[in-house]
Formats: structure tokens, C-alpha cells, sequence
């Protein structure tokens, strides 16, 4: 199980040929507190980069990207209702979805937690 | 995922505790409290006297709203105090500064209203034979010899109803030229300054082109760097929108480089016109080689923001672009006669279409040449001038106490960054103490260029006394933002209500009054 | 300079304070090609109000205005009576001169009136949620259709043949321009249902006006079904919002979006504008709206207040991935809108429609008296098409040179050589006895 990060905000963890894909701590933190999650239908495919979700915070919404192309496998519904989590508990509860890799090479070019720390870093 | 932090939501912590002054009556002085209608008990009345209906026979066949309409009808004292009680929670520009960048809340002449107020204009018909309306047609005929000289450009379309319908008409004129030439669709892409308003883009979207946003460059114009090597490709370029004066409250000096590369491209320059008013009257944007222009009369000519509208954004367009306008439009015949001319079927013409029904908001040609009449060619050329001379003094007497986003000069609105404000202190916070002071708040978080940005629109209808008082409590505040004075996270506390809990608003959306469950289902439903 | 309040000896000091010698230097970055030495040429120079006032006065007069009787125009905006109170509150300078809501502890005013308002056309058109309102209603109806597009995700548009031809060609214009289909059915006086059959797998929605642009009122129903069968949605339009107290509203047929005109309520005739759009739809589509919404909140203290939200679908926000460009809407007509319908309440409303039917229904009676006309419009609220013997065109010139505005002719807003014999003719509440007996005299004469 590894976790990576891409210099969008965006983290997954990957367990097999199966990601679950969220927004950072950090990201989250810049938002402010997300009201609405759009998350992707299950059955969905995405290339790399594409858009995949919306995250709302009152003032900002962003467009999430897919860190790796594949296809969604489950949705974290509970967002509908409780958007909140997001900002409780953003790489864990908070999670968007479940992607299952179509090319598992692309995981090479994100980043891991040191490099991204010191993205973030730099970002701010 | 992408990030955009303009804006700060307000999630403010709730007091437990009943605020000091509360009142029996829930009123506070010359603050009365007011109920939303639905709150009364006026359901199944009404406050307007109609006759009797004589109900003798219906001819809507059997086909009946079932739900009779349910809401209250208040008696007309009631009404009257309803709304003047609500108006009161309002700041208006009629009461006080409204430094509003971009906006422009000026002075709304009353005589405008007087005149968009006469029968001959208010209570006549947009689908009337045109014989009978021919002073109104002349009306709209000499607003748009008007606009057209004023921005030194050979023609106008009237019909767009605001500023982003007349984006919209602009672009769908690019769109229609394009496609008149057959590069529809090879020409999609049009590039947009990272500062531009959110209409720019979205309207660009709305057309069916794609956005390539162009880079600022530190002195807040348009990077041409950037620009030259976003036109390295040029056979897929439609066209450039630009704001200018751009929402840095800078002109674009190399405008006429840019107006040119764009045309060497192949594209069209699309010009947002919202901040016409630091020019009119002084630069022409026909001479800049602008293709298409919108002109606020919301804010140039000073017809009232009614609290978010209605605008009129008639749009100017060059004589590459002139053939594909929209319908309808007037035309005076060899006898003197005005003609609408409403039909875009005819073979002799490449308009794109009609874009609304009817003519446009007469209602604000009229306000709008009014104003437009009382100044004169020469007072017109003063508003520009003195929008700038006040944005620039507001400017000069801040800059010793906030950041200025950039150096020199600005032209009608001062540009400040956060970057005076200590930690824990945001760009909201400045904004809602100066309610306290009994201003409105610059905007704020625009352009998105300028981090935490504040912009001052002082317009020309400011006196000197009061851009004098508001910049010493500009600069008060200022002083405490920048020793981090936590005080200011409290404003407002002067204002009807204190600062709104905007997330508990999108999270659980109350767009409408619901009739509250009946004490007895309450109960029911609560064992 | 009467708006102006700067003085010569102001100017100086403020040059002097900012360190400039003169207000050229502020338009130093204009190129010099573009710099104008003077005042534009071919502009007259300041005037007095009174001046001013006798120019405009000077057209006004030249324009027939609707209260100068025997008015029978109609087809998109109705002459209405206003009580004077809706003009007195909406010239509220609290209200006329503020700008949208974007600071709600200093905008109540206008979001409380605005939350009451979308309470109001929510209640009217029997939807789940309306906006805080659009331009007016032709472009309501486009952005319904880009809407239901982004909804379904479909790029098929269908319009009913009674669709008002200016709404029709607003929304043929913006879908178009996206590379959305749009099928207009053949023009039709009671053809309304016909776009059932129109409906497909492809088709985004349909959209279908009651009463339409001849005054026919229809139940979409079966055209809700239709469309639901397909998971295609019905927008349903309505140009006329006093007709929904007494036809079914847009809700009621199963719409799930409704888009119209409110212009009759609150709103003079103003050659055409400004008037307020009004936009509504069922709750699971909320997020999906164009333009802006009014929430209600608490503030720091816990009490009630208002907020523009769901701001994130705006342009100013969500910018080139909003749900429309639009940004300024309707504001002050919507209150005009919001006052009048405070006045008048459910059960005045309703009292003010079957006014508006009496007498149009007074109107076809009489119309039908004279030979050759023939009413085309089988179910109607107060408004009609009815076939004149001779061309329409000549037969309304008459009807003016006889004091008698008589209606539009439906060639006026259909393609050329479309029903050059059918007029449509509206009666309101305005319309009295004698201006109908006055008409159907007029008619006799002519045909």
C-alpha cells in the first residue's frame, strides 16, 4: 500500500490495482469548509489529468483531476449528505473515490509525502 | 484539483449569549423588526381592490390550476411598511460612499427616473405598430448616434439586456464573422487576461470557444511575452477579450500592439467595456482597434443597480463586425421615418440572430440619454476625468498606510494587496469594519491577480470632503489591520446584523419559506 | 456641472496631494494616436434640467401610449394596472441605488424581499425553488434549454410550434452557438401535445408554452411523460404570469423546469424592457440553475438573515465552467414584481385572472359577431388568435386609423407568408366594455 500525492492537492493510496483518491489536508485547509462533493458514477472512465469531481467551499469551486486515468469502482456517497467530512478527516473519511489503475506507471510521476510536504512549502 | 481562493466564506462562531440592547419588540429604534410575509396572518386576503368577476363562462376548456395559489396579501399600509422597514437594512449609494471597484455606484440622477417615468415611454407597447412609437424609435436612435460617437465606432447593437448579454454579443458576432469566413471551426481559442471579470470566460464558453488565459505581468497589464507566445499558432485564434481600463484600474498601454497582433492573426478584439467610464469622452475605443465593446449603462450612464439590476449593455461593434449584429434595429428612411427592422431573414443580411425578445431596456435608454443630454459632451469628458483624479487622490492618501498593488499612477480605481495586513488578518475583515464606519465595502479578492486584493471605485460623484473622510477611516482601519488588531475578525457590530454564517447557508440550501408542520404533527412525529 | 461636486480649488489641492501637475498625466499610458484634444465633436455640451426635460418630453408625446384606450396588444408583455404603491417602494432609494447583495449585513433589505420573491414564483409555478431571477423571459427559456442539456448531458433541443418565435429564436441562438441541436416544430396554434411524439432518446427537453404565443392553454402532461419516458426533461414557458392562477402551472404538469415572463406583475410595458425573467425548477436540480439564489442563514448572534449562496455555479466564481454568464439579473423588477404580488396575495391574484378572462372571453364574443372573423384559439386565458377575412396587416392599419390598437399580427413574428391572415388579440383587467364594443364596431366597418 503506497500513498502519493500530485502537485494538484490531490492524494491516492493505492492497494493493488485499486486508488482511493481524495483532496490533502492541505488543499482542504485552503478551501475553507467545503458545503458540496461531487463525486464521479461508479462505471465512469478517466484519463489522466481529466476532470473527475467538484469540491465547493462557499466562495471556491474546484475541479478535482484524475491523479491516474482509470476507472471509478465506488463513490463515497456519504459526501452528499455530509460535505463536512471533507475537512474533518481529508485523507481518510473524507475520500472521493475508488479508481481502478489502467497504467500503473503513471504512479511513478507523482510525488511522495517528503516531496509534496516541501511542494506545499513552496506554495505558500 | 485546482485552487482558487478569492473570497473568504464567513462561518462565524455563535454567541451563546443574548446580545446587550436586545428589546422586548425585537424593533431598535428607528430598526424595526420585520417579518417575512409569509409570517403574517394575512393568508386569504388581499390589498387591491378589484371588482367583482362576472365568472359568466370560461373558455379554458376543462383545464384549471388545481392548487389554488397560496400566498398572503398584505393591506396597503401594510405593504408600505413592509418594504420601507426592509429598505432601511440596505446601504444604497443615495446614503452614502460606495467604493465599490468595477461597479461604479455613482449618483443616480432623479430627473432620469422622472423621464423614463413618462407615459410616452413607460406605457407603450414593444409590439405596437411602429407608427405609433416613432419618438421612442428616435429615442433609441439618437442614444445609439451617442454611443457611437462616443466610442468612435460605426455601429451598435441595442438589444443586450446587461453587461455579460452584451460579452455575449460581441462574441456571438466574432462567432458569426468566423463562421461567415468558413473557420468556425478551426478559430476556437480566445485568450483572456487571468484578470478578467468571471463573465469574460464564461461567456467565451457560452459561444462555443475555448479560454487561454494570458498571464499578468508584474505591473498588472497583460504579459506580452506571454501573449506573443500564446499567438505563435495563430490559425486556431478567434479573438482576444480584454478589459480596458483593465480591473487593475490600469490601462493597457500596449493596446494597440495587442489589437494589432490579434488582427494579424486573423482574430477580433473584443474589448470589456465595464470601465468605460475612466475614458468616455477623453479616448475612443474605436481609435484602439477594438472590434466589439459593450457599454454598462449601469455604470458609465448612471442608470440605477436596483440591487443587481436591471443593466442594459448595448454593444459597439467595427465595421468588420457591423454586418453580423443582431435584431432588431432602427433604421431612419429617406422620409424621415424610423424603421425596426426585425427580421434577420432577409438574403441581404449575415446577422447572427436575436438574442431576446423585443427591442432591449428601453427603460435605461432613456435614463441614459438623460444623462447622457445633462453632461454634454464636455461633462462627460469631465466624469472621466474626475472618476480619475479621485480614484488616484484616494490612492495617494492610502498608499502611505496600505500596499498599492502597483506602482504609478491608476485610472478610475485604486488597487491595494493585503500584503500590509498582519497574520490573521484577511482582506474580509478590513471590508466589514469599514461597515462599521457607515461605508460599503471596496470589492474584494478582485482581480484575482492581486492577493487578498481591495479595490476603491470612488467615481466622480464624490466630493472632496468625503473622500477625505473616508480615507481617514480607511487609514484607521488600515493601522489596525496592520498591528492585528483580532477586534476586526468581530465587525460588524453597528450594522442590522452581524457577520452571516454563509456555510450553514450552502450546506443545507433554504431557498424558500416552508410552512411550518402544525404543532400537533410535531408532536406526532417527535414520539 | 450639477453631478459633479468637485470644484477648481478642489481639483488643485487633490493634484497637489497626489504630486501631479495635471489630470493628463493620469492618461499617460493612452497611446498618442488615441488621445482626443478636446471635447468629442458632434456632441451638444451640458444642459439645464429643463432643457433636458423638454427633449425627452418632446418624444415621449410622439408614442400612443396603451392607457389611451382601445388597446388589444399582447404577445409577450401585457398592459397591466400597477397600483402606485409598487412604483413609490420600488423608488426607495434604499432600493433603487444599491447594488446585488453582496455584503448581507448591509443588504437585508433587498434579500429578505428577494427570499419572499422566490417564495412567490416557487408558489406560482408550483416548482420546488426559483432563482432571484433573469433578464426577462426569452432568455430564461435559453438558459432552461443549456440547462437541461447539462443535466441530461444530451445535445437535443425540441420547441413546441407555440413557443413565442422571439423565445424560440433567443434559445435556437444560444444553442446553437454550443453546437446544441435544436428541432422547432411547425408553427401551431393548438400543437402543443405534438411534442410528445417529438421526444427521443437524444432529446435533452422539450419545451412547450402555456398559454402560448396564440393564448392556447394546454396540459403538458402527457408531454411530461413523453419526455420522462426518454429521462428528457419538459421546460415549461409561459409568457403571461397572472393566466397561472387560473391555468395548471408549469408544476403541476410535471415540469421540471419552468421559464417565463413575469412582466404583468408589477411591470410597465417599457417598450420591451426592462422586465424580469423568471426561472424555476424541481428540487433535485437546484445546483444545476442559472443566475443567482437568495439562502436564508443565521448570523455571529443566531439571528435569522439572508445570503446570496450556492454562489459556486456563478461566473464569477466558477468563471469559464459556470452554469451561465450571467451576472447582473432583474433586481429592481423583481421587487416590483414581489411588491405588487404582496398586494394582491393568492386570492387577489386569482380575482385579477378571472378579470382577465371575463374579458377577453367579452372580447371574443363580440369579435365573433362580425362575419368572416373566425376564433382560432379553442381553450385560451386573454389572449387569442382569430382569423380576419382580408390580410391582417391591412386590417390592423384600419383598426389604427380607427383609434383601435387591435393585436399583432401573427406575421409579424412568424416567417413570411406564415397565417398573413391571423391576428392575436389580448384583453386585461384594463380593457373595458366600451373599448370592445368599439373594436368589434371598428371590425364591422372593415371587413
Amino acid at each position: 500500500m503506497t500513498t502519493k500525492y500530485t502537485k494538484d492537492h490531490e492524494w491516492i493510496t493505492v492497494e493493488g490495482e485499486v486508488g482511493t483518491v481524495g483532496i490533502t489536508a492541505y488543499a482542504a485547509e485552503q478551501l475553507g469548509d467545503v458545503v458540496f462533493v461531487e463525486t464521479p458514477e461508479p462505471g465512469a472512465t478517466f484519463s489522466l489529468g481529466d476532470d473527475m469531481a467538484v469540491v465547493e467551499s462557499v466562495k471556491a469551486a474546484s475541479d478535482v483531476y484524475a491523479p491516474v486515468s482509470g476507472e471509478i469502482v465506488e463513490a463515497n456517497g456519504a459526501l452528499t449528505e455530509a460535505p463536512e467530512t471533507v475537512n474533518a478527516d481529508p485523507e481518510g473519511a473524507g475520500w472521493f473515490c475508488q479508481i481502478k489503475l489502467s497504467d500503473v506507471s503513471e504512479l511513478d510521476d507523482l510525488m511522495d509525502a517528503d516531496a509534496y510536504a516541501k511542494h506545499c512549502a513552496g506554495e505558500a | 484539483m485546482t485552487m482558487n481562493n478569492q473570497g473568504r466564506p464567513t462561518s462565524p462562531t455563535l454567541v451563546d449569549n443574548r446580545p446587550e440592547g436586545e428589546t422586548i419588540s425585537g424593533s431598535r429604534g428607528l430598526l424595526q423588526a420585520e417579518p417575512l410575509i409569509f409570517e403574517t396572518d394575512r393568508w386569504n386576503q388581499t390589498g387591491v381592490d378589484l371588482p367583482e368577476p362576472k365568472r359568466t363562462r370560461s373558455r379554458l376548456g376543462d383545464l384549471r390550476r388545481k392548487a389554488e395559489v397560496s400566498l398572503p396579501g398584505l393591506s396597503e399600509p401594510e405593504t408600505v411598511r413592509h418594504y420601507v422597514r426592509l429598505s432601511q437594512r440596505n446601504y444604497a449609494i443615495d446614503l452614502g460612499f460606495f467604493p465599490l471597484g468595477s461597479c461604479t455606484m455613482k449618483h443616480n440622477p432623479r430627473l432620469n427616473e422622472r423621464m423614463a417615468r413618462l407615459p410616452g415611454f413607460a406605457d407603450i407597447h414593444p409590439l405596437q405598430p411602429q407608427s405609433t412609437v416613432q419618438g421612442a424609435l428616435q429615442l433609441i436612435d439618437e442614444l445609439a448616434g451617442w454611443l457611437k460617437t462616443l466610442t468612435g465606432m460605426p455601429a451598435v447593437a441595442m438589444s443586450p439586456k446587461a453587461g455579460a448579454h452584451g460579452e455575449l454579443c460581441g462574441m456571438l458576432a466574432i462567432r458569426r464573422a468566423l463562421e461567415v469566413r468558413g473557420e468556425l471551426a478551426t478559430r476556437k481559442r480566445v485568450l483572456v487576461p487571468a484578470s478578467a471579470h468571471g463573465t469574460n470566460p464564461a461567456t467565451a464558453i457560452q459561444c462555443g470557444f475555448t479560454v487561454d488565459e494570458i498571464e499578468a505581468a508584474p505591473d498588472g497589464r497583460v504579459d506580452m511575452d506571454d501573449l506573443r507566445q500564446k499567438l505563435a499558432v495563430t490559425d486556431d485564434i478567434a479573438g482576444i477579450m480584454l478589459t480596458n481600463p483593465n480591473t487593475c484600474g490600469l490601462f493597457e498601454r500596449d493596446i494597440r500592439e495587442i489589437a494589432d497582433l490579434i488582427h494579424a492573426a486573423g482574430g477580433y478584439f473584443y474589448c470589456d467595456g465595464a470601465n468605460f467610464n475612466a475614458i468616455v469622452g477623453r479616448v475612443r475605443p474605436g481609435d484602439l482597434g477594438v472590434d466589439a465593446m459593450h457599454i454598462n449603462l449601469h455604470k458609465t450612464f448612471s442608470t440605477p443597480h436596483g440591487g443587481g439590476g436591471p443593466g442594459s449593455g448595448p454593444t459597439v461593434l467595427s465595421d468588420a463586425l457591423a454586418p453580423y449584429a443582431p435584431v432588431p434595429f432602427v433604421e431612419r428612411d429617406e422620409d424621415g421615418q424610423y424603421q425596426l427592422i426585425e427580421d434577420d431573414r432577409r438574403e441581404s443580411r449575415d446577422s447572427f440572430g436575436r438574442m431576446v425578445a423585443f427591442h432591449g431596456q428601453m427603460g435605461m435608454f432613456v435614463r441614459a440619454l438623460t444623462y447622457m443630454l445633462s453632461h454634454g459632451a464636455d461633462g462627460l469628458k469631465r466624469v472621466a476625468e474626475d472618476s480619475v483624479l479621485n480614484a488616484n487622490y484616494v490612492q495617494a492618501r492610502l498608499k502611505a498606510v496600505m500596499t498599492p498593488a502597483f506602482d504609478g499612477y491608476c485610472m478610475h480605481e485604486a488597487l491595494f494587496s493585503d500584503a500590509f495586513v498582519a497574520d490573521g488578518i484577511e482582506t474580509i475583515d478590513i471590508a466589514k469594519a469599514l461597515i462599521d464606519e457607515g461605508y460599503h465595502p471596496m470589492t474584494m479578492y478582485f482581480p484575482l491577480v492581486v492577493h487578498g486584493a481591495m479595490l476603491v471605485e470612488p467615481t466622480e460623484t464624490e466630493s472632496k470632503a468625503e473622500l477625505d473622510r473616508f480615507c481617514e477611516a480607511m487609514a484607521g482601519i488600515a493601522r489596525r489591520a496592520a498591528e492585528g488588531d483580532m477586534s476586526l475578525k468581530t465587525a460588524p457590530v453597528h450594522a442590522p446584523l452581524r457577520r452571516l454564517d454563509e456555510t450553514r447557508a450552502a450546506r443545507k440550501p433554504i431557498l424558500k419559506w416552508e410552512r411550518p408542520e402544525p404543532e400537533s404533527e410535531q408532536l406526532a412525529a417527535a414520539e | 456641472m450639477r453631478y459633479l461636486p468637485l470644484t477648481e480649488a478642489d481639483r488643485a489641492e487633490m493634484l497637489a496631494t497626489i504630486g501631479a501637475e495635471r489630470v493628463d498625466d493620469f492618461f499617460g499610458d493612452v497611446p498618442e494616436a488615441a488621445r482626443l484634444p478636446g471635447p468629442i465633436d458632434g456632441l451638444p455640451n451640458h444642459q439645464g434640467e429643463l432643457a433636458v426635460e423638454r427633449h425627452l418630453s418632446n418624444l415621449g408625446v410622439r408614442n400612443r401610449t396603451a392607457n389611451e384606450g382601445r388597446f388589444f396588444v399582447g404577445c409577450g408583455a401585457y398592459k397591466h394596472h400597477v397600483p402606485a404603491t409598487v412604483d413609490h417602494i420600488i423608488q426607495r432609494s434604499e432600493f433603487l441605488t444599491t447594488y446585488t447583495p453582496y455584503q448581507p449585513e448591509i443588504a437585508q433589505g433587498t434579500l429578505h424581499s428577494l427570499f419572499e420573491f422566490q417564495t412567490q414564483v416557487a408558489e406560482l409555478t408550483a416548482m420546488d425553488v426559483a432563482n432571484a431571477s433573469m433578464y426577462d423571459g426569452s432568455t430564461s427559456c435559453a438558459e432552461a434549454a443549456l440547462m437541461a442539456c447539462r443535466v441530461t448531458r444530451r445535445r437535443k433541443v425540441v420547441l413546441s410550434g407555440g413557443l413565442h418565435p422571439h423565445y424560440a429564436a433567443a434559445t435556437r441562438l444560444l444553442c446553437e452557438a454550443q453546437g446544441i441541436e435544436v428541432v422547432s416544430l411547425p408553427p401551431a396554434i393548438d400543437g402543443e401535445l405534438d411534442l410528445a411524439a417529438a421526444v427521443d432518446g437524444d432529446t435533452a427537453c422539450v419545451i412547450g408554452q402555456s398559454p402560448n404565443v396564440f393564448g392556447t392553454v394546454t396540459d403538458l402532461s402527457p408531454v411530461a411523460d413523453a419526455a420522462h419516458a426518454q429521462k428528457a426533461l419538459l421546460v415549461s414557458v409561459f409568457t403571461e404570469a397572472v393566466s397561472l392562477a387560473m391555468v395548471p402551472p408549469p408544476g403541476e404538469m410535471g415540469a421540471d423546469i419552468a421559464a417565463g415572463e413575469g412582466q404583468s406583475i408589477g411591470n410597465s410595458l417599457n417598450f420591451g424592457g426592462p422586465y424580469v425573467g423568471l426561472f424555476a425548477a424541481s428540487q433535485k436540480l437546484m445546483r444545476q440553475m442559472p443566475g443567482r439564489l437568495c439562502g436564508e442563514t443565521v448570523d455571529a448572534d443566531g439571528k435569522r438573515g439572508f445570503v446570496l449562496t450556492l454562489s459556486t455555479r456563478e461566473q464569477h466564481i466558477r468563471r469559464d465552467k459556470a452554469t451561465s454568464n450571467i451576472c447582473t439579473n432583474s433586481g429592481l423588477c423583481a421587487l416590483a414584481f414581489t411588491a405588487h404580488m404582496t398586494l394582491l396575495g393568492g386570492v387577489g391574484l386569482k380575482r385579477l385572472a378571472e378579470l382577465n378572462h371575463d374579458a377577453a372571453c367579452a372580447l371574443a364574443d363580440a369579435l365573433e359577431t362580425v362575419p368572416g372573423v373566425e376564433i382560432l384559439t379553442p381553450r385560451f386565458f386573454n389572449e387569442f388568435a382569430f382569423k380576419t377575412p382580408v390580410n391582417a396587416e391591412a386590417v390592423l392599419a384600419m383598426l389604427e386609423e380607427r383609434g383601435v390598437l387591435g393585436g399583432v399580427r401573427a406575421s409579424r413574428l412568424l416567417p413570411a407568408g406564415t397565417m398573413d391572415d391571423v391576428i392575436i388579440a389580448a384583453a386585461t383587467e384594463c380593457t373595458t366594455p366600451d373599448d370592445i364594443s368599439a373594436y368589434a364596431d371598428a371590425l364591422k366597418e372593415i371587413v
